[in-house]
């Protein structure tokens, strides 16, 4: 079985904005030729590093960003590369670039320079502030990205003496990246329907834009700024806390607090069972919120009454929470219907009964190093056409393979 | 490719006209999906339930409204995720229900849903049965723990996809709890992996003619977005939860200092600015013109990452007497990366960069009127995108779907009214 993109060939000349996009298509079977130049791509000079110990072959960046790809080396700075790279191109479906703006027309790598030669090219410019944008040649970085484009606004602190935080991961680059897999294949969809290749031009900073949910709508829409809060939505006016420390010292989310009637008795019930009724001061609130008929929370501004039993019933969740250890209390509010989280690390997130018995967390072979390393694995589960991963490629690995004379 | 172009009223000549979607996306992790598709043209057929009047997708009738008037036509979030999509109604309670969706599934590429793991199954549409009624039929299902395993009956949103995941974790400060997303990051962008598995789907039949089932399980699709700090955990063994971490303004992969958010003049004001090298950090030294910034230990990144919680002091000493825009823009003509913290007002009404790309196009609802929606941040040279027309009243389209894509009569279509069915 082989992805459902196996019949793909894709250049690749992305360093740290793009790699992303070109591991998502590499591990659906795309055949994706990573263009590096001779001395390596800069991103193999970033940390982490195995054990610690700097190499070309060593950074688990890399790594993590260039699974699945083949690797080749080739020198843009002279004619015998840009040639061979073109040659390449000739021969692809999808070419993604990172590069700034003016940098592939200077070197003469441009899609006008490239689409008579291959019609059916599909060229994917990924770039901060898109190509043909007033702001196209300032500096960014993933920082200012989420920092100028909106996302930051909205994360942080009830405290605002305390700065906007960028959330970590890069997601800047991941969601420019999203859009521009999104955008190639809405392309490659056309070709497939008898249409041409053509450019694409994907912009990070209005990425970033549209993904900020009502921090941008409840502007367009009703002229309202968002404020943000600790651990939830950012919001006009200011709701509840949401994240509790259990008993184990981790954060859970206390999610979707009871507002059904039926909810209001689990969380009495629940509380009895723990021996918790006699300490929570709010305790005989709950059986007026099963009591009621239906719970509107439209009326919430308009009903004090509502309003107090709807705020027993998040702080019972509260209270419970910080009796049990973070598990239980996940375990315990799911099996009763409650939408809660546990916070979790990412290396915590990784060992999960979940993700281990759907087979989430896989084995990559490097074969250099005699041994396998667990990365994560598949983010959709295809029936036909699997996802798959291999390691990264080693500088220059498949150059004789992949750039015949 | 199931649809006639040049018919109805979604645009015919988008990159994604010809295909026809059986959509019950909701919220924004399925919707956010379906609304990507419809703006190259795709037909994607809404379906809805008329008994709670839709309201299994809370965000129908829920503000931001554009005005005092409030109901289930007039939510701003539901319009936002649902532009260019038909809306129909159909009560999946009664056969006769159950009857036309085997009929609109039979003449569509695509069946798309985000409910909780089972639903579809509980009405007799699991993906067995979608098979039997289209054999090629492309099944893609998006719900928080995906369909199997020990948690698949479990329900979440957003802020506990991204909890289960590692995302809000590592979007904190040093001795602070987890700040975690002020939004829903994974409804977006679960509605990104969902859009790309669909359209991965289509390759994949256009090239071999088979169908099949995607099983998306949103916590996956995140703890896939955690980036190289995971391969620290699981390769060198070094936790992301451990003392003076995470540590999310500042950059580790690769280390940058200074990198950061600081305070600038005014209430609630923050600047962000990243150095990425040594020569970078010369051309601030020489912008900020101070003392402190002319100390040899900020020569080198090593000397600036060893005392970064003094570097990052000094920094926010001199960010704080300065407007921040006006600062961003000359530490960005120094050639460093930096911007002012923006707020929604300042990056949708006053950055060029989002007007001029056409970010915020004003679509048309029904009962609504002209409002603006996100827009696209591509461009195709070919096939671009549209947003003209706003998402759905509730059952806005039953006439149109029902008469001329089904092909039911009037009298047909009413006593389908009048039963309860749609």
């Amino acid at each position: 079985m082989s992805g459902p993109l196996a019949d793909l060939r894709v250049v690749e000349l992305c360093s740290e904005r793009g790699a992303w996009a070109g591991k998502l298509l590499a591990d659906m079977g795309a055949d994706v030729v990573k263009v590096e130049p001779p001395g390596g791509d800069i991103t193999r000079t970033y940390p982490p590093f195995l054990e610690d110990e700097p190499g070309p072959e060593r950074s688990l960046y890399f790594w993590y960003y260039n699974t699945s790809k083949q690797g080749v080396t080739l020198d843009l700075e002279n004619e015998a590369g840009r040639d061979a790279f073109r040659r390449l191109a000739a021969h692809a479906d999808i070419l993604l670039e990172d590069r700034d703006p003016g940098v592939m027309a200077t070197l003469g790598l441009d899609f006008p320079d490239l689409q008579p030669s291959n019609e059916r090219l599909i060229y994917v410019s990924i770039t901060p502030f898109g190509r043909n944008a007033p702001r196209a040649n300032e500096p960014a970085s993933d920082l200012t990205i989420l920092a100028g484009g909106g996302p930051a606004w909205n994360n942080g602190y009830d405290d605002h003496s305390l700065p906007p935080v960028r959330g970590g991961g890069d997601q800047g680059y991941h969601t420019g990246c999203h859009f521009a897999v999104m955008a190639a294949l809405v392309a490659l969809l056309h070709r497939d329907n008898g249409g041409r290749g053509q450019h694409i031009d994907v912009n990070m900073h209005a990425a970033a834009n549209v993904t900020t949910e009502a921090g941008t709508y409840n502007w367009l829409v009703a002229r309202e700024t968002v404020q943000r809060q600790t651990g939830r939505h950012a919001a006009g006016n200011p709701t509840m806390p949401a994240q509790v420390r259990s008993a184990d010292g981790r954060y859970v989310n206390t999610g979707v607090s009871p507002r059904r009637p039926h909810e209001f008795t689990l969380t009495h019930e629940w509380l009895e069972e723990l021996g918790l009724l006699e300490q929570f001061h709010a305790a005989a609130l709950l059986p007026l919120g099963a009591e009621r008929e239906q719970f509107d929370l439209s009326k919430l501004p308009d009903d004090e009454d509502l309003r107090a039993i709807y705020g027993a019933g998040q702080e019972a969740m509260a209270c419970i929470a910080s009796h049990l250890t973070a598990y239980e209390f996940f375990i315990g509010a799911q099996k009763r219907g409650f939408q809660v989280g546990i916070i979790y690390s990412p290396e915590e997130a990784m060992a999960d009964p979940h993700f281990i018995a759907r087979g989430f967390p896989v084995e990559v072979e490097h074969p250099e190093h005699g041994r396998s390393f667990t990365y994560p694995g598949a983010p959709y589960k295809f029936e036909k056409s699997p996802w798959s991963v291999r390691r990264a490629p080693l500088l220059g690995e498949h150059s004789d393979e992949c750039l015949p004379e | 490719m199931t649809r006639k172009s040049g018919s109805g009223p979604v645009a015919a000549d988008g990159a994604l006209s010809h295909l026809r979607f059986c959509d019950f996306t909701g919220q924004l992790a399925g919707a956010g999906a379906t609304r990507f598709l419809a703006a190259f043209g795709a037909q994607v057929i809404r379906i809805e339930d008329p008994v709670p009047e839709g309201r299994w997708d809370i965000l129908r009738g829920n503000p931001p409204y554009i005005d005092e008037r409030r109901g289930i036509d007039l939510g701003g979030a539901y319009n936002n995720h649902n532009v260019e999509k038909l809306g129909i109604t159909l009560n999946l309670r009664s056969e006769r229900a159950r009857e036309l969706l085997r009929q609109l599934v039979g003449i569509s590429d695509v069946v798309s849903e985000n409910f909780s793991a089972g639903v579809l199954d509980r009405w007799g549409f699991d993906y067995e049965a979608l098979k039997a009624i289209r054999s090629d039929i492309i099944y893609v299902s998006n719900c928080g723990f995906g369909h199997s395993g020990p948690y698949r009956d479990y329900k979440t949103w957003g802020p506990i996809v991204q909890a289960l995941s590692g995302l809000t974790f590592g979007s904190g400060l040093p001795d602070q709890p987890p700040a975690g997303w002020g939004y829903s990051y994974m409804d977006h962008t679960g509605g990104y992996f969902m859009a790309i598995a669909i359209l991965m789907a289509l390759h994949h039949r256009n090239v071999t003619g088979e169908g099949q089932w995607v099983d998306l399980a949103c916590t996956e699709a995140a703890c896939t977005l955690n980036g190289p700090a995971l391969l620290d955990a699981t390769v060198n063994g070094r936790p992301l939860r451990r003392e003076g971490m995470p540590h999310a303004n500042r950059s580790q992969f690769p280390h940058m200092a200074p990198h950061n958010i600081y305070a600038a003049e005014g209430e609630d004001n923050w600047i962000a600015v990243a150095c990425r090298s040594d020569e970078e950090w010369q051309a601030l030294r020489e912008l900020i013109g101070e003392p402190w910034a002319k100390d040899p230990r900020w020569d080198s990144l090593s000397g600036r990452l060893e005392f970064e919680d003094e570097l990052d002091r000094n920094m926010e000493r001199w960010t704080r007497r300065h407007e921040r825009f006006e600062l961003a823009a000359r530490i960005r003509d120094a050639g460093l990366p930096a911007t002012a913290v923006q707020r929604p007002e300042e990056r949708v009404d006053k950055d060029p960069n989002t007007e001029g790309w056409g970010l915020w196009p004003s679509v048309n609802h029904t009962a609504i009127g002209d409002v603006r929606v996100d827009g696209l941040p591509v461009h195709l040279s070919e096939t671009d995108w549209r947003l003209e027309r706003g998402g759905p009243c509730l059952g806005e389209h039953n006439d149109y779907v029902y008469g001329e894509i089904l092909g039911l009569a009037p009298a047909e279509i009413a006593s389908l009214r009048e039963e309860g069915v749609i």
